[in-house]
């Protein structure tokens, strides 16, 4: 039940009041409840937990996380040859 | 899929792990918080890519396992009624009360149905107006802002058959609950990535200041953890005890302020017995007074319930990571998530059916 994932937002769309989108998630389509990070667009991701988007995923982030495990690996292949070396 | 795969890149994991093991020095024990990671640690064998000297301790973090016995007889009451239509997230369904549980309500031909979301039970109301539609809102912070938005919009909307029976549990108080205990023997959290997303994790400054715990907030991918638990590693070794956020791509320290906004405008904060705990102070939200007309434990008097746990399981113990599922006599033979004796062995979320569920009931020895 707390699961949560990533979605990308295909569409937005205005239904009963609510700021409401269709997200898709590995290929699966569903309506998603927008209000809580009225600023999304189309093209953008957000974290869905139980049919509400609660949060927008920060892409620059997101890749600066993946470039310092990067890093690591680098660190770790370098300290490797130096002591096989 | 972008954003999930590229986190579960093993080479990297292995590098992360042998960046811990080359960080410790002496044996720490950590406690991941949340169900969905102990889910995860356990499916991708996390726990077992450590040397010994560290113990990966599993927390309370599963809602279903935590929400209390007598709160689930009263659903399983409720449920029952013939002018009710009883909703509720899947793994709720076959939670053991003291006799049966909804799949059984559901099979004597009570009107029980999963829902999604909480705004579909919502949509049920509109469609039945003539039931009565009853949610089971359970959950964390993470739940929170969209069981707290349905029930609002029934409000503003003048849905009068829509109710929901809350028992929702809060993060923060059930680690300092932890930290309190004497028999407690975590050095450092892992704080839950998705319950952060919405309340920050400034909240969680006081509780490191003040018990000198470092507590990281991490995601939910194997590289996320492993990473948040190299950064806990870090601060244990160095005498640290701060709070730092591994999970920047969804987090931030002030969370969701349009979410919190939502819970404090229908939920108010209450004391919560949690199952095989107790009660917590100050670790729950139930429905303010005004909207009174939307709360089943209100609208549906039931009779005085007698619960009963079953007395074999010790779930309560592993809750608080001070036991685990191999200590249990009852575990993977007269429990297993077909006929679940707890409730850590019937959400995926608990320990024990995780435990379970990844091949851990054929070994003697986990640890
Ligand atoms: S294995 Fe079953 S009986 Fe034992 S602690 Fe877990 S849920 Fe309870």
């Amino acid at each position: 039940m707390c699961l949560s994932v990533p979605g990308k937002v295909l569409e937005i769309m205005e239904e009963d009041g609510f700021k409401m989108g269709r997200v898709n998630f590995s290929g699966i389509t569903k309506k998603i409840c927008l209000q809580y990070i009225p600023d999304i667009q189309v093209g953008e991701y957000a974290l869905v937990h139980v049919g509400f988007a609660i949060a927008k995923l920060d892409e620059k982030e997101a890749a600066k996380t993946l470039r310092l495990l990067g890093e690591l690996e680098q660190l770790q292949d370098e300290s490797k040859e130096e002591s096989s070396s | 899929m972008k954003y999930i795969d590229e986190y579960r890149d093993e080479k990297l994991a292995r590098n992360i792990v042998n960046d811990i093991s080359r960080t410790l020095t002496r044996p720490w024990v950590i406690m991941e918080v949340c169900g969905g990671q102990t889910h995860a640690i356990v499916k991708y064998g996390l726990d077992q890519m450590f040397p010994k000297r560290m113990e990966l301790v599993h927390g309370p973090g599963c809602p279903v396992c935590v929400t209390p016995l007598e709160l689930i007889d009263k659903a399983l009451a409720i449920a029952s009624r013939p002018d009710v239509i009883f909703c509720s997230f899947g793994d709720m369904m076959r939670v053991p009360g003291s006799g049966d549980d909804l799949l059984q309500v559901k099979a004597r031909g009570g009107d029980v149905r999963i829902v999604y979301s909480p705004l579909d039970a919502l949509k049920l109301a509109r469609e039945n107006p003539e039931k009565k539609v009853v949610f089971f809102a359970v959950g964390f912070e993470t739940t929170a802002p969209a069981n707290a938005m349905a029930v609002w919009k029934a409000k503003e909307d003048g849905v009068r058959n829509f109710s929901m029976l809350v028992s929702h549990v809060l993060v923060p108080p059930a680690m300092t609950a932890i930290l309190n205990s004497s028999k407690n023997r975590v050095q450092g959290f892992l704080a839950a990535g998705h319950v952060c997303s919405v309340m920050g994790y400034w909240e969680y400054e006081p509780i490191s200041t003040d018990y000198r715990v470092p507590i990281v907030v991490s995601g939910f991918e194997p590289l996320d953890i492993l990473e948040g638990i190299l950064m806990l590693v870090r601060q244990l070794e160095l005498g640290k005890a701060k709070v730092e956020n591994q999970y920047t791509r969804i987090v931030t320290r002030s969370g969701n302020t349009l979410a919190q906004e939502k819970i404090l405008d229908v939920f108010e904060v209450c004391d919560r017995n949690w199952r095989g705990i107790g009660e917590i102070p100050q670790s729950g939200l139930r429905l303010k007074d005004e909207f009174n007309s939307f709360d089943a434990a209100k609208i549906f008097k039931t009779e005085q319930i007698q619960t009963q746990e079953s007395p074999l399981c010790i779930s309560g113990e592993i809750l608080q990571g001070l036991k685990k599922p191999s200590d249990c006599p009852a575990f993977g033979r007269q429990c297993t998530p077909e006929n679940p004796l707890g409730t850590t062995m019937v959400s995926s979320e608990g320990t024990c059916a995780a435990f379970y569920n990844f091949g851990r009931h054929e070994l003697q020895e986990f640890y």
